[in-house]
């Protein structure tokens, strides 16, 4: 029996994904282990390994398919006894079958584990949608985005409706059939609206980045539209949602860092090879003690109550090439500098590569970002929710300050801290940052 | 100490304004709304609402002096006070409503003109002397009659009204000129003519009620001419008043003709209020009179949003309402789509009523649209006989590629209640198809839907 691969499910939420490249060809021997291809989600990208052995006799999905649901097959293997032959029956009618339509098409696995269906049949006429009817996820389409469909050869299942629960919609095809085209492609629409229109003129287009910025007074041409990726499409809607709904409200505090620095400088010198404490794991360890020593401001909203959690797990903001990914580092509060490090640099180097797991990045319960490297002095965050706080780092530099009546120079690193004030009032958020701030002028006290 | 700090101020509570005050308020928004007349703005106080009451008056009037078609006698009369006492006892109702709508969904209302100035989040919002602050501002400040002073065209509160003034009849004018053959000039026409005014309609256009289909067009300038309404196309007009008239000079193809008149009735369009707010000030971009704004209603200044008809066209108090709702939500952090200007219904209550949706005939074709075209007539609905409605028409126009209905259009009895219909249908994006399969109650008027559908695709069964 030929071997069915899967589109594999990288998260529990995840419905779908890009199947980015293949790292096997067809007629390649492939042993249990060896990595297969890489598929990029929106917000990481993974490599897909190998559980069965077997020789690739067809590979189902072209690289670079987006869109490709979650369970649709997307290569077929042969056992070690079987050759090409064994695949004839599988594909009936198919002539030859070339893979050229099946990142449009991805038969349902219950109709594609008897075989009797080819693997990537186009949609020929309105009915494509009866052929899904014995599967529980129905499609919602309106008529007369099922029959733009049909005549332009696309398969519903790879769109994503906008219209109420999902319901793809007539514009929903209308931008699949532009296929995310980069250039602002100000086409017929974009003159027409752009114009005031008179009242008896009806039809004026209102949509599209071209005509957003036509409104605004921007015009078209004299910019490049770079269109969103997946990050950017998630975080500028996270953020925008957060900004929107919580009421959040910042705390500013001065901490004076000689003794992190100093202790920071012991530690790393009695280091083992290759581990290096920075200033921003000990920040890490000092927010997750403060976390414990203040848990009901370890808490998230939820419209039906307030979730106090269990650990702390801090999630830091991370820079890469396409926008931000925020690592956590679960249970921080019982893990040692070392061990906060070692994560943290692992995780640090894998969200650059973009090879995070989902659960790598998803949750937490509080975040940290830190601007301080930049030379940013203080500065506030907008909350990711459903943390509760988020603490903002500024940079740490000599800074007069008064002591004993005198004035005197320490190393000041000033913080912000900013709070969903439906879990964390200010009282709050005061009390916690004169724990945090107790750990990081008193490091020692987070060695014990 | 009353309050001065809100989520969302609005700014005008007629139908864009109390409705998106509304929904805002049920989003969790604490939201106030400025009004600086009367709540329910122009619609309910002097536009859509108390024009209806005139207007069935002017029905039922116009059915009892055709009671003897029903097998019935009367012999009718009327009192114009009594009719007009009507129709501002309904306005009153009404704007008593809102009233109690705003308290129900804790919306306050602060009495005053609004003016606005440069704010942190929003622009500030002040009123009477006094500063208001919000987190988003929406301006939903109407419109109001469009006069041409040079040409005489200004209301004098005496021989030459505005809607407003033609509302409130002192007198039943012999013979009154209504210059603009849109839906506000053809609803007065109608209502006067019906109480034994001689009206004289004159249009710039080649066309009354030039929004609508053509095919529409002409069957209304049929129907008012029967009635005895006398229609001057592509004419300009330009009056005078003296001691106990107007004298119009009317110009039709470089022809000119004077003509003595009673009364004027300017219905030439709005011009959006936005002026002496400081809106200039705060760089709000004003194309004639109207905000320009993006497709979720945002001016480009920080905060400030603009909804109805202080901003682009069709100028309906549904569309401003709509208009808002999305605007709010957007606001909210919701993903509502832009609202679509051909889904929006246009609706005139004149006789016979007239009302569409979408495109016309002639636009969708200019659009491109290979297209098909069905029609069905009152005289083949068994119902319309029935009513003694006979005339009329109801056209569907089809893309003929795709099934999409593009746009309905419709002439007759009761149709201003139908288009809904055909509304629906674009929206939940049915094509032909559908609507054959749909089943239409028998008897009624809204089988001729169902009729000019199949008709479209050759398949009408009753004509």
């Amino acid at each position: 029996m030929p071997i069915e691969i899967l589109m594999p499910a990288l998260s529990p939420t995840m419905e779908e994904g890009t199947l980015s490249k293949w790292l096997i060809a067809e007629g390649d021997v492939v042993r249990s282990g060896d990595i297969m291809a890489e598929i990029e989600t929106d917000k990481a990208t993974m490599e897909v390994e190998a559980v069965e052995e077997g020789t690739v006799a067809k590979l189902l999905v072209a690289a670079g398919s987006e869109g490709v649901k979650v369970n649709a097959p997307i290569a077929i293997l042969l056992e070690e006894d079987e050759d090409a032959s064994a695949l004839e029956g599988y594909t009936p009618g198919g002539s030859a079958s070339t893979p050229a339509a099946p990142q449009q098409k991805t038969p349902h696995p219950e109709e594609a584990s008897s075989f009797e269906t080819p693997p990537a049949a186009a949609p020929q006429d309105e009915d494509v949608s009866k052929g899904r009817a014995p599967s529980g996820d129905r499609i919602k389409a309106s008529p007369l985005a099922k029959r733009l469909a049909a005549e332009a050869g696309l398969d519903l299942a790879s769109i994503s409706g906008s219209g109420p629960n999902g319901r793809i919609i007539k514009a929903d095809i209308e931008a699949a059939k532009a296929g995310g085209a980069a250039k602002p492609a100000p086409q017929a629409a974009a003159p027409q609206s752009a114009a005031p229109v008179t009242s008896t003129e009806v039809g004026a287009v209102r949509s599209g980045g071209a005509d957003y910025l036509a409104k605004l007074g921007v015009e078209a041409g004299t910019y490049d539209l770079v269109p969103l990726n997946g990050i950017q499409k998630v975080v500028a809607k996270r953020l925008a949602d957060s900004n929107n709904n919580v009421p959040d409200f910042p705390l500013t505090i001065d901490c004076e860092i000689d003794e992190l620095l100093k202790m920071r400088k012991e530690l790393n010198a009695q280091a083992p090879e290759g581990v290096k404490v920075s200033v921003n794991d000990m920040l890490i360890r000092a927010s997750a003690l403060a976390l414990k020593h203040v848990p009901e401001a370890n808490a998230s909203y939820t419209p039906d109550g307030v979730a106090m959690h269990k650990h702390a797990d801090v999630a830091v903001a991370v820079a890469i090439d396409s926008g931000l990914i925020t690592p956590i580092v679960r249970e921080a509060e019982n893990k040692g500098l070392s061990t906060i490090s070692s994560e943290m640099k692992d995780l640090a180097s894998r969200a650059r590569d973009r090879k995070l797991k989902p659960q790598e990045y998803q949750g937490g319960t509080f975040s940290i970002s830190n601007l301080g490297m930049m030379g940013i002095k203080e500065f506030g965050s907008i909350i990711n929710e459903p943390h509760g706080m988020i603490l903002s780092v500024g940079a740490g530099g000599p800074r007069p300050v008064v002591k004993d009546g005198a004035l005197a120079v320490a190393t000041v690193m000033t913080v912000t801290l900013t709070c969903d004030h439906r879990v964390v009032d200010g009282a709050l958020g005061a009390k916690w940052l004169q724990h945090f701030k107790r750990y990081v002028e008193t490091p020692i006290t987070m060695m014990l | 100490m009353s309050e001065t700090s809100f989520d969302v101020i609005v700014i005008g509570s007629g139908p864009g304004g109390y409705v998106t005050a509304i929904r805002a308020s049920q989003l969790g928004f604490k939201t106030a709304i400025v009004e600086k007349e009367d709540l329910g703005g122009v619609c309910l106080n002097w536009g859509c609402i108390p024009t209806k009451a005139l207007l069935r008056s002017a029905e039922v009037y116009h059915n009892m002096q055709h009671a003897a078609d029903y097998g019935l006698s009367a012999s009718p009369q009327f009192d114009l006070k009594a009719i007009v006492k009507r129709s501002r006892n309904i306005a009153g109702q009404l704007s008593g409503g809102i009233k109690h709508l705003m308290k129900k969904n804790k919306v306050t209302v602060i009495g005053g003109f609004a003016t606005l100035k440069s704010g942190k989040q929003a622009p500030t919002v002040v009123v009477e002397g006094k500063d208001y602050i919000a987190k988003h501002v929406i301006l939903a400040s109407g419109a109001r009659a469009r006069q041409i002073p040079q040409a005489g065209l200004e209301a004098d509160g005496k021989f030459i009204w505005t809607a407003r003034e033609a509302m409130v009849p002192d007198t039943m004018p012999k013979k009154l000129l209504v210059i603009g053959s849109g839906a506000i000039g053809m609803e007065f026409a109608s209502f006067y003519d019906a109480f034994g005014s001689d009206v004289t309609v004159v249009e710039m256009v080649d066309r009354i009620l030039p929004a609508e289909d053509e095919e529409i067009s002409k069957m209304a300038r049929k129907a008012f001419e029967k009635r005895g309404v006398t229609i001057k196309t592509e004419t300009q007009a330009s009056v005078k008043t003296h001691g106990s008239g107007v004298t119009a000079t009317l110009t039709t193809k470089g022809k000119s003709a004077t003509e003595e008149f009673d009364r004027v009735i300017l219905a030439i369009g709005i011009v959006g209020n936005t002026e002496d707010m400081g809106l200039e000030e705060l760089g709000v971009k004003i194309d004639r009179s109207h905000i320009t704004v993006d497709e979720y209603s945002f001016t480009g200044v920080k905060g400030l949003y603009a909804i109805g008809d202080v901003t682009t066209p069709p100028w309906l108090a549904h569309k401003a309402s709509h208009e808002g709702i999305i605007c709010i939500e957007k606001i909210a952090g919701g993903n509502p789509h832009p609202l679509d200007a051909n889904a929006i219904p246009g609706c005139t209550y004149c006789h016979p009523q007239v009302a569409s949706v979408g495109h016309t005939e002639a636009q969708a074709k200019e659009a491109g649209y290979e297209v098909r075209v069905g029609r069905f007539p009152f005289i083949g609905n068994g119902k319309a006989i029935a009513l003694g409605e006979p005339e009329g028409l109801i056209k569907t126009v089809f893309d003929a590629k795709t099934g999409e209905l593009l746009g309905a259009h419709m002439i007759g009895a009761e149709v201003t209640e139908l288009i809904q219909g055909y509304t629906v249908a674009q929206k939940l994006e049915t094509t032909e198809h559908e609507l054959m399969e749909t089943v239409f109650p028998h008897p009624t008027l809204s089988e001729m839907m169902h009729e000019a559908v199949l008709d479209a695709y050759d398949r009408t069964i009753h004509f």
